[in-house]
């Protein structure tokens, strides 16, 4: 393997001084997936700093009722959190949902945003991907794509973003806390992923050489009553297929407020605002359920392979949906 | 010290645990890659990355420049091979594992260099450096039923056997079931990827490797390299396992050259990607099943041919209709394996080669015929339970697999099932039960075997057995004891070493019952010779055995293992999830030597069952003509959480016929396993799926118009 240079960051200050806005240099945090892409050849960094010892591992509450999670507070402390449990269901699901326990572990809140797809081809470093190697092509849009995008993809990428947390995330309007050389900055979720549109290879729209060093959750009572549901191919430690995310007000059988979002159909957390929109304001019923469901996909797009996904997004949604209404009428 | 402790009581037949299983808990056990050599070398493979084509040129001159690198094999500087010859299980070598003799590229992930280093991260950087420019060549890797160019095989079975007039019957049937049933391309992945170091020692070549067979690699390191065999010793004392996958394979045989070339130890370990490509894998299969029956159920057709997809360089058949030729019974019987030629690597033994597709196209036809004729499935089964061999027309050694189903129905709760599809639900979930028969040959070959009676009163067991994982080593220790009438404390086995001699290999479930009818006839004949009180010489007193005459001189029947299979699954139609509930497995696999590590073999079986139906599969792109996600991530077996309560046990199954009575155990338990599970899923949600895995994709578009 290519041989590295390995640096422990002190603080905040000394992990960006150490970055230094190398092209070849990256973060290292649980390094459940940087580490594989190293292995894979993916990633061939000169200069590894890490950052896992930084004072970034608290969850706290911030004044405005939400919370403040530290970008460096591993998956498995984020799901375990009981204001999280309390307060955010839906995220302490979305988490256990994803890997396996030892992988929660090591991962981080900070490196679980910044994960990268496992479409195969990315992560061959023999076939073509424009998001490994811009202009090199797409062989998933005419090869094995079974799990891949439906929503939102570009003829450049149709790759799915992994992460399972990330969906919760952006059903809760998280905010990506990081710093610069030049001082702090914050990105809303739903910002802070780039459309694949033609240049795949560019995910965030984090600066370069920033350090994720937090999320705030804003309040959102909401998500007291919330689920995140994960179909894949088998019942534990595997990439989604399909996930919703979703959180419902329902008063005197009305939603009074609803948050939805896809997981494993885009190749971001895909927030359903437009179910959102046929959601709120109508009868808490299985046919607005279907409706909202419905609407959100008919901007679905798929691939002769994963026109499934369109069927199971939309019995996922009324599934995750009447269940939470079910709760709230118990 | 005299022989006089001796004790009445069996070991076979109670539960032992591992004689080695502290060391392997604890990390005492050394696997192959494991053993430290001076002066090692770390070869990587080089594997191609195009699918049909030349190579034109690999420019080795610029790695040779890189840090520790020592050498640069290819077809224009490896040592050059013997390749026409048979080897010791009557067939000739996979040309995968002669490596470097052509610049012919026959399919993606063929090896095409070897780099040598002195650490193992400085011969990846320097192999992942290698420039090979290729002449590329158009591929064909379409795999289906249809293809014309697929033509009847034979590999380890006679490609047809055929009786009666198969028109005539099913015209006559009152039932018939017409079907194409479909495997995909699976993996073996033992736990332990194959690695291999070889040395050479005053003219003497050792390879300590990770085998299913010691003596078998010998012979075919001594064939390749054209070497006296007496001259070759192979050890593999620990196997994380093998399912067929670890004969002789290019790694062995880099590492001999790499040694043989730089006159140092080399050890060359596969990649979990590169296992894909070297180390063999299990053909996909389109079969096509036609069953016609009387009203009442009994078979007067039975027609299954079987298509599998063999390497352009090397022809290996999966034979998924040989199941048919032991298991039922027809007026017209017709089965028929055929293979086609691709651009894909050799496919191998995998564990059940032929009974896990061919069972669960059987089986699953059998279901749909007793859906057909509304008749109970085990019911169906047992009507047509033949005499004699329906091929062979030999009588069967006992064949106890009504037994099995009676007993596993017993137990399962069969008795209280609706037979109607679709009608159970719980929550989300459709639920449903499905059962299926099983059935693998209990063969067993020539081998060699010697018990030493030591000085110390203690007795040593060496034969050149291999325990890759089953727990042989443990069994052969209890079969000793037994034979020798001692406690097995006082008995050690040694194995996995080709110096004890000849044996068969850990393979085609005939491991156990061959070695230990070498173990207990040289261990009867020692026990005959001790009289009690007999004082052993320092060097003890050794007997040895060949079973070779001994099996010539036993009866042809139809031997073999048996077993009833069932399941209950559980099925979200909006999702397409599928999760078994529970399994439940009864075999007759005749005497069971070790009940503890049996039951795990069993087991273990089920839960590949479980994989099988349900999730393993390599998708090949046809644009590139190698595998999508050659990894475990990509590759899916069943995790913890898929794998419900599984039981297994097993019913008498006595042979007083035969010499030990005992039969292979590790094939059978997958078996009809993914039947069941399939035949499950369709009483839970009355949609049948006739191709593996049964993915949520496929239960959700199923039955559907869309």
């Amino acid at each position: 393997m290519k041989e590295f240079d390995y640096r422990r960051a002190p603080d905040v200050p000394g992990a960006l001084a150490l970055l230094d806005d190398r092209p070849d240099a990256r973060y290292l945090a649980g390094g459940t997936n940087l580490v594989d892409l190293m292995k894979s050849g993916v990633e061939r960094p000169a200069r590894l700093v890490d950052v896992r010892e930084l004072p970034l591992d608290r969850v706290e509450p911030t004044p405005d009722g939400g919370l403040r999670i530290g970008a460096t507070v591993t998956n498995s402390d984020l799901a375990a959190h009981p204001e999280v449990r309390r307060r955010y269901p839906v995220l302490a699901q979305a988490v256990l949902a994803g890997a396996s326990g030892q992988l929660r572990n090591m991962a981080t809140v900070g490196g679980n945003l910044l994960q990268r797809t496992r479409c195969a081809y990315f992560t061959d470093t023999a076939k073509p991907c424009n998001k490994r190697a811009p202009g090199s092509g797409c062989p998933a849009v005419t090869g094995e794509h079974h799990n891949h995008a439906v929503l939102g993809a570009s003829r450049s990428c149709v790759a799915v973003h992994p992460s399972d947390m990330a969906v919760a995330l952006a059903a809760l309007d998280a905010v990506v806390h990081y710093e610069t050389a030049d001082g702090p900055g914050e990105l809303p979720l739903g910002w802070f992923y780039l459309p694949a549109g033609d240049t795949p290879h560019r995910e965030t729209a984090l600066p370069a050489g920033a350090l994720i060093t937090g999320l705030t959750l804003p309040p959102a009572p909401v998500a007291a009553r919330s689920r995140y549901r994960k179909v894949r191919e088998r019942a534990s430690y595997a990439f989604a297929i399909g996930s919703v995310a979703a959180a419902l007000d329902v008063r005197d059988g009305v939603v009074r407020d609803a948050r939805l979002a896809f997981g494993a159909v885009a190749s971001r957390p895909w927030r359903a605002r437009t179910a959102e929109r046929v959601l709120i304001g109508a009868p808490a019923t299985a046919r607005t359920y279907a409706d909202a469901a419905g609407a959100e996909l008919a901007a679905a797009r798929p691939l002769p392979h994963n026109g499934y996904k369109v069927p199971l997004m939309h019995n996922l949604t009324v599934a995750v949906l009447s269940e939470l209404t079910g709760e709230a009428a118990r | 010290m005299t022989t006089a402790q001796r004790t009445a009581v069996r070991a076979v037949g109670t539960g032992h645990v591992r004689v080695e299983g502290r060391d392997k808990v604890t990390g005492a056990a050394r696997y192959a890659g494991d053993v430290p050599f001076a002066e090692l070398g770390y070869g990587w493979l080089v594997l191609s990355t195009v699918a049909r084509g030349r190579i034109r040129d690999i420019a080795s001159g610029p790695v040779l420049e890189m840090p520790g690198v020592l050498a640069v094999l290819d077809h224009r500087s490896a040592p050059r091979l013997e390749t026409d010859y048979v080897g010791l299980l009557g067939i000739r070598p996979d040309p995968t594992c002669a490596v470097f003799q052509h610049d012919t590229v026959p399919h993606l992930g063929w090896p095409v260099a070897l780099v040598v280093a002195q650490t193992p991260e400085q011969a990846r950087e320097a192999a992942e450096s290698l420039a090979v420019e290729y002449e590329t060549l158009p591929h064909d890797i379409a795999f289906d039923g249809d293809r014309p160019d697929a033509r009847p095989a034979d590999g380890i079975m006679p490609a047809v056997t055929d009786k009666g007039d198969l028109a005539a019957e099913l015209a006559a049937s009152a039932h018939v079931v017409d079907e194409e049933y479909t495997t995909p391309e699976e993996h073996h992945h033992p736990m332990e990827p194959h690695a291999a170091t070889a040395r050479w020692e005053d003219g003497r070549l050792e390879v300590v490797d990770s085998n299913q067979g010691a003596a078998w690699v010998v012979g075919e390191l001594a064939n390749l390299f054209r070497l006296d065999p007496g001259s070759v010793r192979v050890r593999s004392e620990h196997v994380g396992g093998g399912f067929g996958s670890k004969g002789v394979r290019a790694h062995q045989v880099a590492a001999v050259m790499a040694a043989t070339v730089l006159r140092r130890p080399v050890r060359v370990a596969l990649t979990r990607p590169q296992m894909f490509a070297l180390a063999g894998h299990r053909s996909p299969t389109v079969q096509r099943v036609r069953l016609g029956a009387d009203a009442d159920g009994r078979l007067r057709a039975l027609d299954h041919r079987s298509v599998s997809r063999t390497g352009t360089h090397y022809e290996f058949v999966e034979p998924g209709a040989g199941v048919a030729r032991v298991m039922y019974d027809a007026d017209a019987h017709h089965t028929e394996n055929r293979v086609v030629r691709l651009d894909v690597p050799s496919p191998t033994f995998m564990r059940a080669p032929g009974e896990a597709p061919g069972a669960f196209a059987l089986e699953s036809a059998l279901d749909e015929l007793a859906e057909k004729c509304g008749i109970d499935p085990i019911d169906l089964r047992l009507r047509n339970e033949p005499a004699t061999g329906p091929v062979s027309g030999l009588p069967f050694a006992p064949r106890n697999l009504r037994a099995c189903f009676e007993e596993g129905a017993r137990r399962f709760g069969w008795a209280r099932r609706d037979p109607r599809p679709g009608v159970r639900r719980e929550g989300r979930w459709l639920l449903g039960t499905g059962t299926a028969a099983a059935s693998f040959p209990a063969g067993a070959a020539p081998s060699t075997a010697a018990v030493t009676a030591e000085a110390d009163g203690r007795f040593t067991v060496r034969t050149a057995a291999a325990d890759i994982g089953t727990g042989a080593r443990t069994a052969l220790t209890l079969v000793a004891a037994d034979a020798l009438g001692v406690a097995p404390e006082r008995v050690t086995v040694r194995i996995g070493d080709s110096a004890f001699g000849f044996a068969m290999i850990a393979g085609g479930s005939m491991g156990t019952r061959s070695w230990s009818m070498a173990v207990m006839a040289a261990a009867g004949e020692l026990r005959e010779r001790l009289a009690p009180g007999m004082d052993i010489p320092a060097e003890g007193i050794t007997v040895r055995s060949d079973t070779t005459a001994r099996l010539a001189a036993l009866t042809a029947v139809e031997r073999h293992s048996y077993g009833a299979q069932f399941a209950e699954v559980a099925v979200d139609p909006a999702t397409g999830e599928v999760r078994v509930r529970r399994m439940l497995g009864i075999f007759a696999a005749g005497r069971i030597v070790n009940p503890l590590t049996a039951r795990g073999q069993f087991t273990g079986g089920m839960i590949w069952g479980i994989s099988m139906a349900l999730h393993e599969e390599a998708l090949r792109d046809p644009a590139f003509g190698g595998p999508v996600g050659a990894d475990l991530a990509g590759y899916h077996v069943a995790t913890h959480a898929d794998v419900p309560r599984v039981e297994a046990d097993w019913v008498d199954d006595t042979d007083p016929d035969d010499p030990v009575g005992i039969k292979g155990i590790g094939e059978v338990g997958i078996v009809g396993a993914a039947a069941a599970i399939a035949n499950a899923v369709w009483h839970a949600t009355g949609v049948r799926h006739r191709s593996l895995p049964i993915r949520p994709d496929r239960v959700l578009t199923a039955g559907s118009d869309a």
